[in-house]
C-alpha cells in the first residue's frame, strides 16, 4: 500500500492537515499512537482561540495565529463545532502592568490584530462585574474566542475520513526508513509507504524527526493543570480573562468554555516524562491563588474535574517546514500555545510545503466538505418532538446532566471514526461531561458500547488502552 | 396531557408520595421515572436493614421497594422517561414510546433523590485512570449488571454506601485494603462500621485522606496521608496503598437541576428546596420529598416525608381541580397567537384568540386544532397581516385539550 502522504499524529494539527489534504486527489493516511484522535495536548488545554497580540511580530506563531483565528469562525460553522468569539481581556494590576499592556497593544497592532483597545479599571469592570478589586486596567481583544478543541480535531478528521483519508489508531510509529521513492513508516507493527510525511507528533515530534536522522530541536513537556467548574460558575465571566505577564510568569486564565463551564488555569511545570499528565496539590493551590487575583469569587466546591495537559516546549517559534534531512518530510513541531488557534493555518502551510516537495495537489471535484450532527438539547421542543417520532432513540436521555440522548450516541457510533471507549463517546457527544462526571450515564454508555460493538462488557475501556473498567462477573447464576 | 398529581421519580419518596396522593383521593396520579422500573436506588441495595422503623423488619432494598410498588394500582407509571423541565406545574418529559410530552398538573411532587459527589468535587489530585468509581456506580455495576469492578480496593469516605460496598466487594472475593475517612469520626451508621468493616478486618483510617491517585491507564495505587485538625494533609505522614480500585463515598448532593430551572427557592445548606411543613416548595402546588429535600440516612423517614408530600399534593390538586393551562401556537399561515396560554380553570366564559395572518389572503378558512382534532373552523374573507383576527372558542372545548394550533387554510384559486 502506497500513500502520497502519511500524517504522523492525530492531534488538532494532524487532523487539520488531514482535513486540508482531503480536498486533493491524493491518498492520505493518518497514524495515531493512541486509541483515538485528540488524545494528547488537544484534549487538555485552555480551549482558547487567541487574538494574536502575544507572538513576536514576523514569527510563524504570529502569522499562523492571526490567519487561524480569522479562519476559525467559518471553519467551525462548516464543521458544526462549538466556537464563540467572546473576546479576551488581559488584566493589569499595577502601573508596571499598564506599560506591559501598552507594549502588548503595540505588538498586537504590528501583528495586525483587529479592534484592540486599552481599558481603564471602570471600563474593564463594566464589561466584567465579577472581577476583583485589584484590577487597574486591561487590554481588550474582541477577536479572541473559545472553541471545543477535541470537537474541532474530531470533526476535521471525520470529514477527511468521509472523503477517503485513512486513519489508523493504536499505531505508534517506531521506525521510518527513506529512499528515493519516499518513506517506509513502521507503526503498530505494520509498514506503510508514502511519498511524503507530515510530522505532527506533538510532544514527540523531535523523536519522530530523529527517526530519519533529523536533529535541530528537542522538545520537553511543560505541564499545565486546570480546574473545570460546574455550569453554576460558568457565567462568572463572559470573556477570556488573562493576566498581565510578569517576570514571575504568564499568570492563569479564567474563562467560560463552549460547554458552559468555567475553566481556570494553567500553571507551567517543566518535566521530563512525556506521558505524565497528573495533577498535584501544589499546582492546584497555585492556580486557585493566582486566579483569585483576577476573580476572587470562584466557588471551587463546584469543581467537577481537575486535569493537566502537556505543551511541547523547546523551540522559540513554531517549526513549520521541510526537514533539513529530507524536503519530503514536513515538520510541524514545537506547536505550543497558540497552536490550537493556528492549527488550520499551519495545515495550509503544510500543504504548500508538500506541493513544493513535489506532491501534485489537484482539487477533487467530489470533495464533501462540512459536517452536521444532531444535538437534542439545542433543538426547539417542536424539533425534538419531530425527531423522536422519526427515531425513538432520541427519546431516551442517557446523560442526565447534559441531556444527551441514545440517538446521539448511536449517531456517533455510526459516524466516521467511531468511538471505542466511554471517554471517546464523551468527546463526541458530551455525555459524562457534566456535574456527575459520568456517575449516572457511564454504565449506560458502557452497555450501549458493548451492545453495538458486540463485545463483552469487560472488553469496554474507559479511556486509553489498558483503562479497563470491569474485572469479571460476580458470583452466582446469571439471569 | 393532564394529571391531578404528577410525581417525578419512582424511588422510595416518589412511590410513597404517589400512593399517599391516590389514597387521599387524587384522581389521576402519574409517576414519571427515568429507569425501567420503580424502586430507584433501592433496587441496587441488595443488603438488608431497610424498614426497621416502618415495618419492624430488616428488609433488603428491593423488598422494601416492593412493599410500595405492589400498591401502585390505579396509578399511571411512565418508565424510561426523563423530565426535561418544570415550569409552574407544567412538566415536560420525554421517552422513546410517547416522545416529548407535557403534563399539566393540579400538583407536582419532586422526588428526584440525590447524586453522589465525585472525585472532581473533592479535588483529589493525581492521574485520571479507570478504576475510580463513586460507590453507587460500583454498586450498580455489581448488583444490577453483575460485574466485579476490581480486585484490590480502597474506600474513600465512610458514608454508608462506601461501608456497604466494602463488605460487598469482600464477599465477591476482592481484597478491601482500607477505608479512609477525612473526619475524626465515621459519617456512616455505627452498625455499618461493625458489620461491614470490623467483621471483615478492614482497617478504618480516621483523620486521613487520599492525596494522590496513581495510574496512567488503570488505577495502580493511592497515597494516603493523615490530616490535621483543619483537615489539611500533614506532610511526612504519607503512605502508599497498591490497589486497582478506589470507591468514593464522599457525600450526596440533592438533585435539584429541575427545581433550580423552575425557579424554586433553594436552601444553600441543604442544597434542596425550601419547604413548608406540608412539603410544599416556594412554588404553589409544587411539593418535594426525600433526598431531593435533604439527604436522609434511613429510607423509612424518606417514605414518611413522601407520604406527607403526597397527601398535601392531593389536597392542593383538589382545591385547584382544573389546574394548568393549554398552550396556543401559531400554525400554517399565522404569525402569532394571543393569549399564548389558556387556563383550564379560568371560569365559564369563552375565550377569544387574537392573531394575525402572515400574508394577505382574500379567502380562506381559520382552523383551530388540538393535535389532529379540529375544534373550530371558520370561513373568512379579506384577511391581511395589517388587520388583527379574532376567533372565539368555547372554554369547554379546550378543557381537555393539550395544545391548540391556529392555522390558515387558503381557498384554492378558482373554487367558490
Amino acid at each position: 500500500m502506497r500513500y502520497d502522504c502519511i500524517i504522523i499524529g492525530g492531534g488538532v494539527v494532524g487532523c487539520a492537515v488531514a482535513y486540508t489534504l482531503a480536498r486533493f486527489r491524493i491518498r492520505t493516511l493518518l497514524l495515531e499512537a493512541q486509541n483515538d484522535v485528540a488524545m494528547g495536548t488537544t484534549r487538555a488545554n485552555s480551549a482558547i482561540v487567541h487574538a494574536g497580540y502575544d507572538p513576536e511580530p514576523g514569527s510563524a506563531m504570529a502569522r499562523t495565529n492571526l490567519r487561524g483565528s480569522a479562519m476559525m469562525e467559518e471553519l467551525c460553522r462548516k464543521l458544526d463545532v462549538r466556537y464563540e468569539r467572546i473576546g479576551s481581556l488581559v488584566l493589569g494590576f499595577s502601573e508596571k502592568d499598564r506599560e506591559t499592556l501598552a507594549r502588548l497593544y503595540d505588538r498586537g497592532v504590528k501583528n495586525g490584530v483587529p479592534g484592540l483597545r486599552l481599558l481603564d479599571a471602570a471600563e474593564t469592570r463594566k464589561m466584567e462585574p465579577n472581577l476583583s478589586e485589584n484590577v487597574a486596567c486591561a487590554l481588550y481583544a474582541p477577536t479572541a474566542g473559545i472553541v471545543d478543541p477535541w470537537g474541532l480535531a474530531l470533526a476535521m478528521a471525520q470529514v477527511a475520513v468521509r472523503n477517503g483519508t485513512e486513519v489508523r489508531t493504536d499505531a505508534p510509529v517506531t521506525a521510518i526508513a527513506r529512499d528515493a521513492q519516499g518513506f517506509t513508516v513502521t507503526a503498530g507493527g505494520e509498514r506503510y509507504e508514502a511519498r511524503t510525511v507530515v510530522n505532527a507528533a506533538g510532544g514527540n515530534a523531535d523523536v519522530i524527526h530523529g527517526m530519519i536522522g533529523g536533529t535541530g530541536f528537542t522538545l520537553h513537556p511543560d505541564k499545565g493543570a486546570y480546574y473545570l467548574l460546574d455550569k453554576s460558575q460558568g457565567k462568572l465571566v463572559s470573556h477570556v480573562i488573562f493576566q498581565c505577564p510578569t517576570e514571575k510568569g504568564k499568570g492563569v486564565l479564567v474563562s467560560p468554555t463552549v460547554h458552559g463551564n468555567l475553566i481556570v488555569g494553567p500553571d507551567a511545570v517543566p518535566q521530563t516524562d512525556k506521558e505524565d499528565v497528573s495533577t498535584s496539590s501544589e499546582s492546584l493551590d497555585f492556580i486557585r491563588k493566582t486566579a483569585a487575583l483576577s476573580v476572587d469569587c470562584i466557588n471551587y466546591r463546584d469543581s467537577i474535574r481537575n486535569f493537566a495537559g502537556l505543551r511541547a516546549r523547546g523551540t522559540k517559534d513554531f517549526i513549520i517546514g521541510p526537514s533539513p534531512v529530507d524536503a519530503r518530510f514536513i515538520n510541524l513541531a514545537g506547536i505550543q500555545s497558540p497552536g490550537l488557534s493556528a492549527s488550520p493555518a499551519i495545515a495550509e502551510e503544510a500543504a504548500e510545503w508538500l506541493r513544493r516537495a513535489g506532491l501534485a495537489l489537484e482539487e477533487r471535484d467530489d470533495f464533501e466538505d462540512g459536517r452536521r450532527r444532531v444535538e437534542f438539547r439545542k433543538l426547539s421542543r417542536d424539533e425534538q418532538r419531530a425527531l423522536i417520532e422519526k427515531n425513538p432513540a432520541y427519546g431516551r436521555v442517557i446523560c442526565r446532566c447534559e441531556t444527551i440522548t441514545e440517538g446521539e450516541i448511536l449517531d456517533a457510533l455510526h459516524a466516521p471514526l467511531p468511538p471505542k471507549t466511554i471517554d471517546g463517546v464523551k468527546r463526541r457527544c458530551g455525555s459524562g461531561m457534566g456535574r456527575c462526571q459520568g456517575g449516572f450515564c457511564g454504565p449506560r454508555v458502557h452497555e450501549i458500547l458493548a451492545r453495538e460493538w458486540k463485545l463483552p462488557m469487560e472488553a469496554i475501556e474507559k479511556d486509553r488502552k489498558g483503562s479497563y473498567i470491569l474485572t469479571g462477573e460476580t458470583k452466582g447464576e446469571r439471569a | 396531557m393532564r394529571a391531578d398529581v404528577t410525581v417525578i421519580g419512582a424511588g422510595p419518596a416518589g412511590l410513597a408520595a404517589a400512593i399517599a396522593a391516590k389514597e387521599a383521593g387524587a384522581g389521576r396520579v402519574l409517576i414519571l421515572e427515568r429507569a425501567q422500573e420503580p424502586g430507584g436506588i433501592l433496587n441496587q441495595c441488595i443488603h438488608n436493614g431497610f424498614g426497621l422503623h416502618r415495618f419492624g423488619e430488616e428488609l433488603t432494598g428491593p423488598e422494601y421497594a416492593g412493599r410500595f410498588s405492589d400498591r401502585l394500582e390505579g396509578i399511571e407509571c411512565r418508565y424510561d422517561t426523563m423530565v426535561l423541565a418544570l415550569e409552574g406545574r407544567t412538566v415536560t418529559a420525554v421517552n422513546p414510546k410517547d416522545g416529548l410530552f407535557t403534563v399539566e398538573s393540579g400538583a407536582v411532587v419532586l422526588a428526584m433523590g440525590c447524586r453522589e459527589r465525585t472525585r472532581g468535587a473533592i479535588g483529589v489530585p493525581g492521574d485520571r485512570p479507570s478504576g475510580v468509581f463513586t460507590a453507587g456506580a460500583a454498586q450498580r455495576y455489581m448488583n444490577i449488571e453483575g460485574y466485579r469492578v476490581g480486585e484490590r480496593a480502597v474506600i474513600l469516605g465512610s458514608g454508608d454506601i462506601g461501608l456497604i460496598m466494602a463488605r460487598r466487594m469482600t464477599l465477591e472475593g476482592a481484597k478491601v485494603l482500607a477505608c479512609v475517612e477525612l473526619m475524626p469520626y465515621s459519617s456512616g451508621l455505627n452498625r455499618n462500621i461493625v458489620q461491614c468493616l470490623q467483621d471483615y478486618d478492614i482497617p478504618l483510617y480516621l483523620s486521613h485522606t487520599i492525596v494522590r491517585i496513581i495510574g496512567k491507564t488503570r488505577l495502580e495505587a493511592v497515597i494516603v496521608a493523615r490530616v490535621d485538625e483543619n483537615r489539611r494533609p500533614i506532610p511526612g505522614t504519607e503512605f502508599r496503598i497498591d490497589c486497582d480500585t478506589l470507591l468514593l463515598s464522599v457525600g450526596l448532593i440533592p438533585e435539584n437541576e429541575l427545581s433550580r430551572g423552575a425557579g424554586l427557592e433553594i436552601d444553600p445548606h441543604t442544597n434542596g428546596p425550601v419547604v413548608y411543613d406540608d412539603m410544599e416548595t416556594s412554588e404553589p402546588g409544587v411539593f418535594a420529598c426525600g433526598n431531593v429535600v435533604q439527604v436522609h440516612d434511613l429510607v423509612d423517614y424518606v417514605s414518611d416525608e413522601g407520604e406527607r408530600a403526597g397527601r398535601a399534593a392531593a389536597v392542593y390538586a383538589e382545591r385547584h381541580p382544573d389546574g394548568g393551562a393549554v398552550e396556543t401556537v401559531p400554525g400554517e399561515g399565522i404569525g402569532y397567537v394571543v393569549p399564548q396560554r389558556i387556563r383550564r380553570d379560568g371560569g365559564e366564559n369563552d375565550v377569544t384568540l387574537f392573531f394575525r395572518v402572515r400574508t394577505p389572503c382574500p379567502k380562506g378558512e381559520l382552523v383551530v386544532r388540538d393535535g389532529e382534532r379540529e375544534i373550530v373552523r371558520k370561513k373568512r374573507l379579506h384577511m391581511t397581516p395589517g388587520e388583527m383576527e379574532k376567533l372565539p372558542i368555547a372554554r369547554e372545548a379546550v378543557r381537555n385539550a393539550q395544545r391548540l394550533t391556529v392555522s390558515l387554510e387558503r381557498a384554492q384559486e378558482g373554487t367558490r
